[in-house]
């Protein structure tokens, strides 16, 4: 018995979600009496691989495929069942994403695996296998029994902090059948922004709603994010006009985000855009009018005009450091 | 083109969530059901693609007969028929087996949901649905347009987007801007009333997860203000206080 975690890779580094998973992942071997294994698809350097070591894996199965190199959600399923079964895993641990969902659907299908989505503990092994989620959006959590011998745990961002340690993982290569079927599915183009802090990875998101008026006053938002190390983050609206990309939409229909501070400006708080960001540790309402319903789920708050508040807390931020 | 449509029928989305008997069973009264918003946009782009070049649109719901307003709504915005399996979707997996299990019997091009339902938010289902019947799945779908037997999808992935191509048949999980959610109007509403609602019973009965006890997040404590004037202060507080910085 073994415990995977499943790594996914952006612009040739770890995901910062994904060594999350890795730790969590070593956590529950702990509690199995059993060792973590991190999954790697797709061709990166081996140096980052055995940096895997520190955060938990004792072991990286890497499978330098080309094919790989993509995330093409049937492979990368079919993949996955293959490492459970030449590692007798018990337990699948990932981060949730875009790809990471949508491989995990198809991997608990193929394993017969009960799938925990939203994870936000470790799971309570004490009497059976029990595994704490966020649901409703955000407003609940529901306590899971996973009653089949394989799990599948997606975990929210911000669940879990590996410890560091000195330990390097052995990395040892891994080559899965490949089926011409498995890229049926053809990826033609990629648009990424690059550079940029993606979203769901960000630890600071600083989000702008209608209250900013026009996509030409964003250069506030994008100053004070670019200062605190931020990603940029939008409301619906905001998207809908087009303002701003659709993938910064947060909320209910959007991305839900979990970031260590986010900082709203001139977003009035509705109960839909909130369930998008409610799980954030620490969470700054700005916004011009004292009664907006986001100063009743802000820790912080300040009532004033954006472009007023938003350039000093900037010029503030950039003298602190 | 023969489309599927899988739809949840969810709390609305400005429920305030409780729960009764002890922490085990969501709190329905005085809930507003919907169609779960993301499977709305799948509907809505089901009748878009039939609209545009032909076919019929069946609506699916795994749910007890509660779920037959919500059903009905579908079928008034322009689903051509219904089918309800009668059933608490109470896990993923089951629900699948279910959605597999018609679409086995009727063989469709297309099978549509939402990315998520936005009661359990797993995003599960279409991948689940889409192994089980050994075709593919995509999700989240931002874009579905169907050129002869192939569709061109593109999904939405972290800081951008992916142009798909695949041949039919296929499963999606769709989510804005795929379509402009559909109202519907006085003369679907009437024939909404005649239309085909099948309710067939569940295949099977296995279910791989149980919720033991649900769980409401603890209170916020009190916003602390920080005058306009002052606002540098909050840079200070984030620092020493909260720790954020
Ligand atoms: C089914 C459904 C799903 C939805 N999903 C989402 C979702 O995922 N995400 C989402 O965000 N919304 C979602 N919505 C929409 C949501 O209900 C709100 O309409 C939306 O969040 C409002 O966006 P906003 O706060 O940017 O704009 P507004 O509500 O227009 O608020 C603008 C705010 O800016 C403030 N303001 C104006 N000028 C200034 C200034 N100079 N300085 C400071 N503050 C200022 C105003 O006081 C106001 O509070 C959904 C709605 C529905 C029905």
């Amino acid at each position: 018995m073994s415990i995977l975690a499943f790594v996914e890779i952006a612009e040739g580094a770890i995901k910062k979600t994904s060594q999350e998973a890795v730790g969590y992942a070593a956590e529950v071997a702990r509690m199995r009496n059993t060792t973590a294994t991190a999954v790697v698809l797709g061709e990166i350097a081996s140096a980052e691989l055995e940096n895997l070591g520190r955060i938990g894996a004792a072991k990286v199965l890497q499978a330098a495929d080309s094919r790989l190199n993509e995330g093409n959600i049937q492979a990368y399923a079919n993949v996955l069942a293959q490492a459970v079964e030449k590692e007798n895993a018990e337990v699948v641990v990932l981060a949730k994403s875009s790809l990471g969902d949508a491989v995990a659907a198809r991997l608990a299908a193929k394993i017969k695996a009960s799938l925990a989505s939203n994870a936000v503990e470790l799971p309570d092994t004490s009497n059976g296998f029990i595994v704490k989620r966020s649901i409703y959006t955000g407003k609940a959590f529901a306590y899971t029994e996973m009653n089949s011998d394989k799990k599948i745990i997606a975990i929210k961002k911000n669940v879990y902090t590996p410890a560091e340690t000195e330990n390097k993982a052995s990395v040892e290569a891994f080559s899965p059948t490949l089926q011409e079927a498995d890229f049926n599915v053809k990826i033609k183009e990629t648009v990424k922004a690059t550079g940029d802090i993606l979203l769901p990875e960000a630890d600071i998101v600083v989000s702008g709603g209608r209250g900013l008026k026009g996509p030409e006053n964003w250069g506030i938002i994008e100053e004070l994010a670019g200062a605190l190390g931020a990603a940029t983050a939008c409301s619906k609206p905001v998207s809908d006009l087009d303002w701003r990309p659709h993938h910064e939409h947060v909320g209910q229909t959007g991305i839900k985000i979990s970031p260590n501070l986010y900082i709203a400006v001139g977003i009035s708080g509705a109960i839909q855009h909130l369930a998008g960001v409610n799980s954030s540790r620490v969470i700054v309402a700005i916004n011009k009018d004292a009664d907006a319903p986001f100063f009743k789920a802000a820790d912080y708050g300040i009532v004033g005009d954006a472009f007023d508040v938003v350039p000093r807390l900037t010029k503030a931020v950039k003298e602190l450091k | 083109m023969k489309i599927l449509v899988c739809i949840t029928h969810v709390p609305d989305t400005t429920t305030k969530i409780s729960f009764t008997d002890n922490n085990t069973k969501l709190n329905k009264a005085g809930v507003q059901f919907i169609t779960g918003p993301y499977d709305d946009y799948a509907l809505s782009r089901a009748i878009e693609l039939k609209e545009a070049s032909g076919g019929t649109v069946t609506v699916l719901n795994v749910g007890l007969a509660e779920t037959e307003p919500t059903i009905r709504k579908a079928l008034a915005v322009g689903a051509d028929d219904a089918i309800r399996v009668n059933a608490e979707p109470t896990d993923a997996f089951f629900v699948a087996t279910q959605i597999a299990s018609i679409a086995k019997q009727n063989t469709y091009d297309l099978i549509l949901m939402g990315r998520e339902s936005i009661d359990f938010n797993s995003g599960q289902v279409h991948g689940l649905v889409g192994e089980m019947l050994g075709i593919p799945s995509v999700s989240p779908v931002m874009k579905l347009d169907i050129e002869g037997t192939t569709a061109k999808l593109s999904r939405e992935i972290e800081g951008g987007k992916e142009q798909l191509e695949v041949s039919l048949p296929l499963v999606a999980g769709c989510q804005e801007p795929i379509a402009e959610w559909k109202i519907p109007n006085m003369r679907g509403i009437m024939t909404a009333r005649t239309k085909p609602l099948k309710v067939v019973e569940p295949t099977g009965k296995e279910e791989l997860t149980t919720v033991t006890k649900y769980e409401l997040p603890a209170p916020k404590g009190a916003c602390k203000m920080i005058p306009a004037e002052e606002a540098e202060k909050l840079i200070t507080l984030l620092r020493t206080e909260a720790k954020v910085l």
